[in-house]
């Protein structure tokens, strides 16, 4: 159903000067931007730009400290969801905003303003979700839906409400790259229809593919707009960070040596009803050698760290071993004196507490497997608060850790500068296998780079070093080989010059190649 | 009237103050929010209907006058929780003690004196029913609500839009706050009815089941109420089972001291606790079933980032 067109000059939304404040942190400073009628229009920016503020902003979720936002030429404030889409903003979040323990048809009445009846809302939902190729049971409970599928309720939610702008945030960061085509497709027919699109996203690639012009925020700032089709990823690049980003040499990478971390057969029931159990996963990682596993969130990765690093052990003793000797049952400290080390994928409150100073959260993950360097005074186990201070300057040194004064508490730091001393903690012991989870998740370029050169230099060093990322461009750039995780199953590896994009998009989806034969055993 | 009627009758009574309190319990957790205080509101609703009832010689006065206090000693929880984000555990024990200690105050020149009960209202026909007539359509108003009450939760949760938005709130106040439902006054609105319940619960107590102020009279059965709630999965109906369960045990106990069974009455009646205690064991074996049902963001402050 198209939609009636906007006044011949005016933009359908134009912001001024918008601006938001967290106590004197500015986080958008002065924005200016103007959406078309019938255009997708690129939000792009690094983590920490200001993108998310901005398009709060734009949703009511957040209230700008000043600045004027004009939709179709009118002044408007927007003081709250219902009153963007009112004026007809609907809104895609990146972290989806469902209730897991409703079902979908309820999930949709609930951003419904109007008195609808459920079993309407069921219906509607179902038959627009047919009409834009997005297929969906209006019954099923969101706790059982897949990420795109969840993606999916959010779009018809959005649409149920007949908008003239979307906003998406980071939509496709959750998404295989055929789910994404598919939404590609969606995107063109809302465009088709005369609505606008505003697609946030710092997927380059993408954004050159589908959108037909692009802002860029850097610090806040507006630091360039242009058609993204006339730019080269390296330009777009250099206006998102600023610099020209440092690639990632993985040349002349080491023989593979022996196998130092190996999975046999692992199988682990999920924990809770949300998790995802392992099935039947084998794994090995020689020295000198990165494996990555790539995969969309929430099919078994979390799982998967946890059994190979001991947070919960295995009942198999034989399932998981590292240097060639069984660690299944054994915990996460025993494994790190054999010479482990792991990275988890959350910074806060997982990696590290944010409360605490760098140097705490030093003595925290390693007063066990480096007693003898930060412990000292017998049974007594005194810190050794000058060894550990070393330490600490030492690891922000070889990471190039920015931070204000010399023992900052963790939650202080950067995003990407914490998650460089985190991996920087590990690396200092230089272990000879090494675990690390989305190690470049929602970190600046510079920083993921940094992190990124450090694991393939540990390889070369002669380490074993496994990656799990859902970040594709990471995997190409530190992987010499590659197995894709899907539903707690684990493919077969390929080397990374072997594998294209499209081949392991099917994997992700769960087409598997040698290991169809051993699965069906396990399959619940 | 025969002893197995008898017996029936006073387990109906027993059971329900029980399932007041945890309907109402149930709708404030259902939004997210834990209210341990459930004890205090019940008292505190007990001495003000007992007063009221003195006062003006009218029980319903004296009912209406336990709501009404409930809800209003709920808000003062409510206040701090959601308005002030003090603790919740903190600050719903801190409203149980204050309930015990200002109902004594209150009730103190009351104390002794014969209460007015609530009589019981026969419904035209049903109530010849044999067996059932005299069992269920000879009670006081009370019962009657108590049963209207879960009725109308159990629709108002699972068919009507305002409940929907209170799940939501209890299940992610993020996201419900994101969608632009308003967390904080839903949540104060549960608080309130919960705090009614507990009220009505205690007019109850002070009005039925023994006619007369006693300090301290609610007896724990607030801390019952509670653990009805997670018994329930925060189900009404499921919930009413319970408290009917627990009410028959709380009763046995009286009898089978009656029939001079020889066991020691401190054993019997500790009964009841054990019987909460037992029944927490069996449900927390069941993870997958509690965590599906349980309200993910209970008892976790809600603060807009604006």
């Amino acid at each position: 159903m198209p939609v009636e067109g906007v006044a011949a000059n005016g933009h359908l939304l134009a912001v001024s000067n918008l601006t938001k404040l967290f106590g004197s942190f500015a986080a958008c400073n002065g924005i200016n931007l103007q959406i078309e009628q019938g255009e997708i229009h690129a939000l792009l920016g690094e983590n920490g730009a200001g993108k998310s503020t901005l398009v709060k902003m734009l949703f009511g979720v957040l209230a700008p400290t000043a600045g004027e936002i004009l939709w179709q030429g009118q002044s408007v404030r927007i003081a709250n969801p219902a009153a963007a889409r009112k004026l007809g903003i609907g809104m895609v979040f990146q972290h989806f905003s469902l209730f897991e323990a409703l079902t979908v048809a309820e999930n949709i009445a609930l951003s419904m303003d109007a008195n609808i009846s459920l079993a309407k809302v069921a219906e509607e939902a179902s038959r627009l979700s047919h009409a834009y190729g997005l297929p969906l049971d209006p019954k099923a409970h969101v706790a059982d839906l897949s990420v795109g599928e969840r993606q999916r309720i959010e779009i018809v939610r959005a649409l149920l409400q007949n908008p003239r702008l979307i906003i998406l945030d980071e939509p496709t960061s959750v998404l295989t790259p055929q789910e994404a085509d598919r939404l590609f497709e969606t995107l063109y027919k809302l465009k088709a229809e005369g609505r606008s699109v505003l697609y946030i996203s710092h997927r380059l690639e993408e954004v050159q593919r589908i959108c037909d012009r692009a802002t860029v925020l850097r610090h806040g700032k507006v630091t360039g707009a242009c058609d993204p089709k006339a730019e080269t990823p390296s330009s777009l690049a250099r206006m998102m960070v600023g610099s020209d980003v440092a690639a990632v040499t993985a040349e002349g990478t080491s023989a593979k040596g022996e196998v130092q971390l190996e999975a046999r057969h692992l199988t682990v029931p999920a924990r809770t009803p949300f998790a995802v159990s392992l099935k039947n996963i084998c794994l090995k990682v020689h020295a000198g050698e990165v494996l990555a596993i790539a995969g969309v969130a929430g099919n078994g990765q979390g799982e998967l760290f946890d059994a190979l690093s001991g947070e919960y052990p295995v009942g198999d003793d034989s399932a998981v071993q590292i240097r060639q000797r069984p660690v299944g049952t054994r915990n996460i400290n025993a494994r790190r004196l054999m010479g482990a080390g792991f990275v988890p994928e959350e910074r806060h409150g997982h990696a590290a507490v944010s409360a605490l100073p760098l140097s705490d959260n030093l003595v925290l993950a390693r007063s066990r497997s480096d007693a003898k360097a930060f412990l000292g005074g017998g049974f007594l186990k005194i810190i050794r608060r000058d060894a550990v201070t070393s330490a600490t300057k030492r690891i922000s040194e070889a990471m190039d850790v920015r931070k204000s004064g010399e023992d900052p508490p963790a939650g202080s730091l950067s995003g990407g500068n914490l998650q460089k001393f985190i991996v920087g903690r590990e690396l200092d012991r230089q272990p000879s296998v090494l675990v690390v989870n989305q190690p470049t998740w929602g970190v600046d370029a510079g920083a993921a780079s940094r992190i990124r050169q450090a694991l393939v230099d540990l390889a070369k060093a002669g380490s074993a070093v496994l990656v799990i990322s859902q970040d594709l461009d990471e995997i190409f750039e530190v992987a010499t080989e590659i197995a894709v995780i899907s539903d707690g199953r684990l493919s077969d590896p390929y080397p990374a010059q072997e594998l294209s994009r499209e081949k392991i998009g099917l994997l992700m989806g769960g087409m598997y190649g040698k290991t169809e034969g051993t699965e069906g055993a396990h399959a619940h | 009237m025969g002893i197995v009627e008898a017996i029936l009758l006073s387990v109906i009574t027993a059971a329900t103050p029980l399932v007041l309190a945890a309907i109402g319990e149930l709708v404030t957790e259902r939004s997210g929010v834990l209210n341990l205080g459930v004890e205090g509101m019940m008292i505190m609703g007990a001495v003000s209907a007992f007063a009221i009832t003195q006062i003006t010689g009218s029980p319903y006065l004296g009912m209406l006058a336990g709501v009404a206090c409930g809800a209003l000693f709920s808000q003062l929880f409510a206040f701090l929780t959601l308005t002030l984000v003090a603790n919740q555990v903190a600050t719903g024990l801190a409203l149980t003690l204050l309930g015990i200690g200002v109902s004594g105050m209150m009730g103190e020149s009351f104390l002794g004196m014969q209460g007015i009960k609530l009589q019981p209202i026969a419904i035209p026909l049903l109530a010849d029913i044999p067996y059932l007539g005299p069992l269920l359509f000879r009670q006081d108003i009370i019962f009657y609500l108590s049963i209207a009450i879960v009725a109308g939760v159990h629709w108002f949760l699972f068919r009507s839009r305002a409940g929907l938005k209170l799940r939501a709130v209890g299940d992610s106040h993020a996201s419900a706050h994101a969608l632009g439902v308003s967390v904080i006054r839903t949540r104060y609105l549960a608080v309130m009815f919960g705090g009614a319940c507990a009220g009505l619960a205690g007019a109850q107590l002070s009005l039925v089941y023994t006619p007369q102020w006693v300090e301290n009279m609610s007896a724990g059965r607030g801390w019952i109420a509670l653990a009805l709630v997670v018994f329930s999965s925060w189900r009404p109906w499921r919930l009413v089972a319970g408290g009917y369960l627990f009410g028959a045990v709380s009763i046995s106990q009286l009898h089978a001291q009656a029939f001079g069974l020889g066991i020691p009455s401190q054993l019997l009646s500790s009964l009841p606790y054990v019987a909460t205690i037992v029944v927490l064991i069996l449900i927390s074996h069941n993870r997958r079933m509690t965590l599906i049902n349980t309200p993910a963001s209970l008892g976790k402050p809600f603060v807009p980032d604006r």
